[in-house]
């Protein structure tokens, strides 16, 4: 590593800011440029849907580090520019400006950005989506004046975004294609609880409504399904997934499936370009897969992998991923991948209390668990995930049981 | 600000100021300390911001909570004055305050 080294930080999220920290403390001397098309600086994405929505949190508290920190670490922020071109025979990366920048390394920290609906309507006032800071001040500024508010996807954006909505006084209704919420990564408890728990709060659930239009004038008034329904609406929320950022990667020929390919090592086809976060697909050895994480464990970890790579350490990124998620009093913490999972167990009341964990199985063994109100079955269960030995259900259910007794 | 000392499980120490109504985890993130992972960020969600606080300052930094108490039964390492580092909120009177981190957080 040489003073005259230069790496380029394409994005400046969770995974960019884990970077340029393990480069420093790996002995990284070059300079440090971070560019990224948002005008703030690293900020924590996931209260922006939950507290930074509900007023709870303000914007000062999602400074992902002190301002200080960045100086230390001596890095140069480009904030509100845009890289369209990545030159990876020259090493440069083109900015909107039409300024070049040289690189030594590449670090593409891209991430994801929202799904958008083709809807007619859907430029009216009053609609937005949820992935930004900005994204969620235009939310607020909406909620201000909102009494009604309909949620598109009943999803995990959209249920949080639902519940803090909620919190500030307005009517909310969820409005989910499926036959249930969180159909594609929750079992049918885990569903039916979130349903009965967001009714109970007042939120309207439908279920199996296909939006087809939207409609006001100038501003959104009400959203009309495929059955001819009507809700009305001082504000939608459309939440229905994200696709990862891959264009500047293919564009400048690296190899793209569901996201950047990586290797363990958070290294892309191109030897001088690393990729960590959400805009990666990569290698888990523990799932025996490759996939896309949509996740800040996810995106600080894999970084430590990729800075390691840019000092020419060899360090492989393999953990369990873990998510989480807040709606009214409920925490939910997710361990492992419930996909492909052929039963689930119940520890706990999932039908009359607020406390209980949902354990996937798959040939006997653990392979995730969602855990409601239950931070140590949380821990244990992320134990027993990883110890991938032949499970004893009846125990597992079993409350009189201290469940610490299952690990070996 | 409070003045925190942060000393890792070999012994190294970080004598940093950090302002009050900001965590201990912040402190620690903020000044690059080694040992504090907080890979939630501070929610309280993932124990992975462990520390402990040296006996005669327990008292000072309080209780965990029950959520938190319930992470910590099952932390590598736990002693008596484990708490979550993200759950602890400086204040003045933390002034010299001195807490340890665990090796299983490296």
């Amino acid at each position: 590593m040489e003073v005259d080294d230069h790496v380029v930080i394409v994005g400046a999220s969770h995974a960019a800011v884990q970077l340029m920290i393990s480069i420093r403390q790996q002995g990284w001397l070059g300079a440090i440029t971070v560019i990224s098309d948002e005008l703030h600086m690293p900020y924590q994405r996931p209260p922006l849907s939950k507290a930074y929505l509900d007023g709870s949190v303000e914007e000062g508290r999602l400074a992902l580090r002190a301002p200080e920190m960045y100086e230390k670490l001596d890095v140069v922020f480009k904030l509100g520019h845009t890289v369209v071109a990545i030159d990876a025979g020259t090493n440069q990366v083109t900015l909107d400006t039409g300024e070049q920048i040289g690189f030594t390394k590449l670090a593409l920290c891209t991430g994801a950005r929202v799904r958008q609906l083709d809807l007619p309507g859907a430029e009216l006032g009053g609609v937005h989506y949820l992935r930004t800071m900005d994204d969620v001040k235009a939310i607020r500024h909406s909620a201000k004046k909102a009494s009604r508010a309909v949620i598109i996807g009943g999803g995990y954006i959209g249920l949080e975004t639902a519940a803090s909505l909620t919190k500030l006084g307005i009517k909310v209704t969820v409005l989910e294609t499926e036959s249930r919420l969180l159909k594609r990564v929750a079992s049918e408890q885990v569903s039916e609880f979130y349903k009965h728990l967001h009714e109970e709060e007042g939120v309207e659930i439908r279920l199996g409504s296909k939006v087809v239009a939207l409609q006001g004038d100038g501003h959104v008034k009400s959203v009309i399904c495929d059955d001819d329904t009507h809700s009305d609406a001082d504000m939608v929320i459309i939440g229905v997934g994200v696709i990862p950022n891959t264009e500047l990667a293919s564009e400048a020929g690296l190899v793209v499936e569901n996201g950047i390919v990586v290797d363990e090592f958070a290294q892309t086809s191109h030897p001088n370009i690393v990729a960590a976060g959400d805009c990666t697909f990569h290698p888990n050895s523990l799932l025996k897969k490759s996939l896309r994480l949509e996740s800040v464990p996810n995106a600080s970890e894999q970084a430590k992998a990729a800075a390691a790579s840019l000092c020419g350490i060899k360090k492989a990124y393999s953990e369990l991923p873990w998510f989480w998620s807040d709606q009214f009093d409920v925490k939910l913490q997710i361990a492992g991948i419930s996909q492909g999972y052929t039963g689930a167990v119940v520890r706990g009341d999932a039908d009359e209390s607020r406390s209980f964990t949902v354990f996937y199985i798959k040939d006997q063994h653990i392979i995730a668990a969602d855990c409601i109100n239950r931070p140590k079955d949380f821990m244990v269960a992320k134990k027993l995930i990883l110890q991938q030995s032949t499970i004893d259900i009846a125990v597992l259910v079993d409350e009189s049981i201290d469940i610490k007794t299952l690990i070996n | 600000m409070p003045a925190i000392t942060y000393i890792e499980f070999d012994g190294t120490g970080y004598h940093v100021d950090v302002a009050v109504g900001n965590s201990v985890m912040e402190g620690a993130l903020n000044n690059m300390i080694d040992g504090i992972v907080a890979e939630c960020g501070g929610c309280c969600v993932c124990c992975t911001c462990h520390c402990m606080i040296d006996p005669e300052w327990a008292e000072i930094a309080g209780e965990p909570g029950q959520e938190e108490a319930e992470m910590l039964e099952m932390v590598e390492g736990r002693q008596q004055t484990s708490r979550l580092s993200c759950q602890v909120q400086i204040t003045e009177a933390m002034e010299g305050m001195v807490v340890r981190l665990p090796e299983s957080q490296y």
